[in-house]
């Protein structure tokens, strides 16, 4: 699966996708393959408050539960219902319909430090090395 | 020693293997100033039949032989030997928990028994697989209440049994909860007006115990109005869970916290028992304790497997629902055998007993001079008394009878001073009811 | 000829249904003595809080029914009473049935924990033998009989952590705790009201003495240590460690689930350790039963002693025994009642048949540790090679080149009629192979192990898919624990459709 180069990406394995002030959340395909089957997926409620580099949610495996952290600041205008009955959307298309909330952001400019998809692709490509050596 | 298979041969083969002289080699990570130079001054070593005369001495040490009709949070009831003969069982008694599912298929079908079975008692959605008995249960669903609602303040009645409610505060104590007590009115249940008064958006849980400490039944469906108006939970405690045989359950509990003791585990001066909560489907993400689920395998045959482990310190470490891990799966088996021994049939007969010989006992207590009840409430198996003299007098001397008299309210209620808490079982025969009562009129009017 | 063959339907012991499945109205396991009482009408006594209907769903099987019912869904299961659990940190010896026995005799089974004191001075005593035993193993001064469990022992040292320096006016905010710990250590000290700080461990699996230094202020409580750690190694700086946390005020928790590794060779007492939880149901042989009951006793320091949860234990005069709850510092109760005193009563059996050949089983776990250690290093990966305890921490780093994990050696080892070892944890080694046999294995049981684990070692080079598939050979195969999480069943419903059990 490629990644959509219009989205940035954090070292903490999640998407964002902006549209003016408000932009879309999610985790990246590198974060679902390594978490395995998603049975569960904790939201914030429409209203919640993010802080970038805090924590806003939590998907969860069988064996393992994985913290998702903001990748920018703002409030949570939506969050996936579909998620609730259909965690396993996730892992099926974690950029697209598995996408976890929608934020109008607190300051758009924050984005711009994130790594764009080339430079993702060249950190994961590190990590798939680190973890085989 | 019988518990060693190896022979000082095969010691020295193994030894020999690793190339060691002595087993003192393997242990010399250990600092030497700090090895034992000598052995360990303990009583031993004992064969079979000394450790069994150690225990057989002792129980001569104990109550044998004496009539008791003591309650208060532990029960004496029938228990059936068909329990023990399963519990022995090597397969059930020396397994480990079953983190490995294939080869657990015993044990996971008997606790997703045992859950179905708590459920279908409480009238609740979903049981766990148990935690470490009523009083750690209560604690743990208040603690669930307050993850649930992020508020502080606990209303817990006075009329919770009293060691459950140190539990509580011993815990309360570290987690910032604040826990207030609620009294109770002369009919022996909660004061509502007072609960009332108590409650604001800051309560994350209103606990009561029903029956109650002193034996009386609780109205729940005010009580859960009251709680629910204010945002809080209702958090219902039972200890005498065979109440349940005959009583209409907790239905209106958004959480139920159960001592099953009553449930073929012996009284055993204090444990093991079984605790377990039971809740709404919608809340069990927030329980405590294991939880076996139903599912199947890769060839469509029906299993289970311990589930929602992600709730657990082995997976959520600090952000773990509790730090519960070793439970009381035995005792929850012991529960799950007795149950299925008693039935529908059996559990209902067995509860019409105890209601029949508490209230017998009540009826002639009535009719000594001075002792009257305590409280209005209807009650099940246990009741109190209001003695025209000092319960411990009394007590005393019950006991040249061989009879261990009630419980002394007074200890743990100074403003009951007078008062004993009576609990009669189906295992409190007619005679030893009636020479109760006819040593109790007598100890009321000996002379001193 | 092949279709006059009928299929064989399996007997129903081969594929047990649940209890209710097998109820129908009218059928009693168990009669009750007649009532010899005047019959009370329960709908008068109790009105409105009668309970309509009997309990829906309950079940209704005849005696012979419960019997078969349990005995055939016990015969699915693994036990210690079959063969070696390899799990590391979980002491899995042999429960001796004495033990059984006497917690079971009337006199002991039968007390009444409210009854008259007087009438209690055999149990009293039980708990004091037990005390004394207790304290003598670990070289501590004071002791508590009162938590259920190694994770409420734990919670329990913690609180009387927390009191003794809110005692000296600060309670301090952190526990530090090694990144190999179990667990419940985390979970535990979030519980008690503590921030938890991780410690890494050095190259070696040791504390990293270095950062502990560095890492110990005054905001710290108290160090939560494993020893051995859940490498099985020794942590030879102990005796540093304490002395570390001395200076800055802080106190040194002992981890005691490793004891079956001490027990008459060192005392933690004599380490500096101020104050440790026991796992009775793990050294102490008291059986698992399943998932429990334990016990998890805590023995500390005379400083810590004020603290304990009440009732404690004392000794009056004529050496009449009573339990007083009049302690003003005391942190309160963790549990209602003395303990599972039950448990408490195996413990004490256990200890009293080995005496101070208790000191026997201990080289037993170690030497078998070790010649199990010796025999897989090569096979398996060995992450860290300072000298194993009574447990050895392998990794699968070998097996994984060909794309065979723990847990797939794991299942298979299942095949060769063995539990499996601990996969979960230490958190530090990757893919993880935590083995502890314990003294209860002979040479012959070991030397199965070792050629179970060297044939499935050969099997994930030669043969990968056959361990990745495992197990092959139970009842059930690989569960679907996805679909377990997803939608969660965890009750029988009146209106679920009987289904056809496995085989």
């Amino acid at each position: 699966m490629g990644y959509p180069t219009q989205y940035r990406y954090t070292k903490d394995h999640e998407w964002i996708e902006t549209k003016g002030d408000t932009a879309t959340i999610g985790i990246t395909d590198y974060a679902q393959h390594e978490l395995g089957d998603v049975v569960f997926v904790e939201l914030p409620a429409a209203g919640a408050r993010l802080e970038a580099g805090k924590t806003f949610s939590s998907v969860e495996s069988v064996k393992a539960v994985s913290e998702i952290y903001a990748p920018a600041s703002g409030q949570v205008v939506e969050a996936n219902a579909v998620l609730q009955n259909k965690p396993e959307t996730i892992n099926s298309d974690p950029h697209g319909g598995g996408w976890l909330v929608k934020v109008k952001l607190a300051n758009p400019a924050e984005v711009n430090s994130l790594m764009d998809a080339a430079a993702y692709e060249a950190y994961i490509e590190e990590k798939k090395k680190e973890a085989s050596a | 020693m019988r518990y060693l298979p190896k022979s000082p041969a095969e010691r020295q083969e193994m030894l020999a293997a690793l190339g060691a002289k002595s087993i003192e080699e393997l242990f010399s990570s250990i600092p030497e100033a700090y090895r034992l130079k000598k052995p360990l001054n303990l009583p031993g070593p004992y064969s079979e039949a000394e450790v069994v005369k150690y225990f057989e001495e002792r129980a001569t040490e104990n109550s044998s032989g004496y009539t008791s009709l003591l309650g208060a949070g532990v029960y004496s009831h029938l228990r059936s030997v068909v329990t023990d003969a399963i519990l022995q069982r090597g397969e059930f008694l020396t397994s480990y928990t079953p983190y490995q599912a294939e080869i657990s298929q015993g044990t996971l079908q008997a606790i997703f028994e045992f859950q179905t079975l708590m459920c279908q008692l409480t009238g609740q959605e979903v049981a766990n697989a148990s935690m470490y008995d009523g009083s750690t249960a209560t604690t743990e669903a208040v603690l669930m209440a307050e993850r649930m609602t992020g508020r502080r303040r606990v209303l817990a009645a006075r009329s919770l049994h009293p060691e459950y409610r140190d539990v509580l505060r011993t815990y309360a104590k570290n987690s910032g909860l604040r826990v207030e007590e609620i009294s109770y009115t002369p009919s022996g249940a909660l004061d509502e007006k007072g609960l009332k008064a108590a409650l604001r958006e800051d309560v994350c849980a209103v606990v009561v115990q029903s029956p109650n400490f002193f034996g009386s039944i609780e109205g729940l469906g005010a009580l859960a109005e009251l709680a629910h108006a204010s945002g809080a939970l209702l958090v219902v405690a039972v200890t005498e869970a065979l109440s349940l045989g005959v009583m209409r359950p907790p239905v209106e509990a958004d959480i139920v916290a159960m001592e099953g003791q009553s449930f073929g585990l012996a009284p055993s001066y204090g444990g093991p028992y079984v605790g377990v909560i039971a809740s709404k489907e919608k809340f069990v993400r927030q329980m405590p304790g294991r939880l076996a689920g139903q599912t199947h395998d890769l060839e469509g045959r029906r299993g289970f497997v311990l589930t929602l482990a992600t709730r657990e310190q082995h997976i959520r470490r600090e952000k773990a629902t509790s730090n519960i891990c070793t439970n009381q799966a035995l005792c929850a088996l012991a529960a799950t055998v007795h149950l299925s021994l008693l039935g529908k049939e059996g559990i209902r007969e067995m509860a019409e007993q105890n209601v029949a010989k508490a209230r017998f006992a009540l009826s002639l207590l009535e009719k000594i001079p001075g002792v009257k009840r305590s409280f209005t409430a209807p009650f099940f198996n246990e009741f109190a008394v209001e003695l025209p003299r000092s319960v411990k007098i009394v007590n005393a001397e019950l006991l040249k009878s061989k009879i261990i008299g009630p419980y002394v309210l007074g200890a743990a209620y100074p403003e009951l001073t007078k008062h004993a808490l009576v609990c009669v079982t189906e295992t409190t025969s007619r005679a030893e009811i009636e020479r109760f009562a006819g040593a109790l009129k007598a100890a009321l009017e000996s002379p001193f | 000829m092949s279709d006059k063959i009928k299929v064989a339907r399996r007997h129903t012991n081969r594929s047990e249904v649940l209890i209710f499945e097998k109820s129908s109205p009218g059928k009693r396991a168990f009669e009750l003595p007649p009532l010899d009482v005047p019959a009370v009408n329960a709908g008068e006594a109790l009105g409105e809080f009668r309970r309509a209907e009997g309990v829906e769903g309950f079940p209704e099987v005849s005696e012979i029914e419960v019997i078969r019912h349990f005995t055939r869904l016990s015969t699915w299961n693994y036990a210690i009473d079959l063969g070696m659990y390899p799990l590391g940190s979980c002491t899995m010896k042999y429960n001796p049935r004495v033990n059984e026995f006497v917690a079971r005799l009337a006199g002991i089974a039968t007390e009444h924990p409210y009854q008259p004191q007087e009438l209690s001075q055999g149990c009293l005593k039980i708990l004091r033998q037990l005390e004394k035993c207790l304290l003598e193993i670990t070289g501590m001064d004071a002791i508590t009989l009162q938590p259920a469990a190694g994770a409420q022992g734990e919670l329990t040292g913690l609180l009387l952590i927390r009191a003794y320096h809110q005692r000296n006016g600060n309670p301090r905010k952190k526990v530090l705790i090694p990144d190999s710990a179990h667990g419940t250590n985390p979970a535990t000290a979030v519980i008690a009201g503590y921030e938890v700080e991780n410690i890494k461990s050095n190259a070696d699996g040791q504390v990293d003495i270095a950062k502990l230094r560095e890492q110990v202020t005054g905001d710290v409580a108290a160090l939560m240590l494993t020893n051995p750690s859940t490498l099985g190694i020794f942590e030879q700086q102990i005796p540093e460690i304490a002395e570390i946390l001395h200076a800055k005020g802080a106190l040194l928790y002992m981890d005691g689930a490793n004891m079956n590794a001490l027990a008459g060779i060192t005392r933690p007492g004599e380490l500096g350790v101020d104050v440790m939880h026991l796992n009775l149901h793990k050294t102490f042989s008291t059986p698992h039963g399943g998932g429990g009951p334990g016990a998890g006793p805590v023995a500390v320091r005379k400083i810590l002693e004020p603290f304990l949860p009440v009732p404690v234990l004392v000794e009056k005069e004529g050496g009449r025994l009573a339990l007083d709850c009049n302690r003003k510092e005391s942190v309160g109760r963790v549990r209602a009642f003395v303990g599972n005193f039950g448990v408490l009563v195996r413990a004490l059996a256990y200890i009293l048949a080995y005496g101070p050949g208790v000191r026997q089983a201990t080289e037993d776990a170690v030497l078998n540790a070790n010649y199990i250690r010796k025999h897989l290093e090569g096979a398996f990966d060995l992450p860290y090679t300072r000298p194993s305890m009574h447990e050895v921490v392998f990794s699968d780093a070998i097996q994984k080149r060909n794309g065979v994990n723990t847990m797939d050696i794991a299942k298979r080892l299942i095949d060769y009629g063995f539990h499996p070892y601990t996969t979960a944890f230490p958190l530090i080694v990757s893919g993880a192979l935590m083995i502890e046999p314990t003294e209860s294995e002979s040479k012959e049981e070991c030397d199965y192990f070792i050629e179970a684990m060297k044939a499935i070692a050969e099997e994930a080079e030669k043969n990968p898919e056959l361990v990745k598939t495992a197990p092959h050979t139970t009842r059930v195969r690989r569960l679907d624990e996805v679909a377990a999480a997803r939608k969660p069943v965890l009750r029988w419903k009146p209106s679920d459709k009987r289904s056809e059990a496995a085989d």
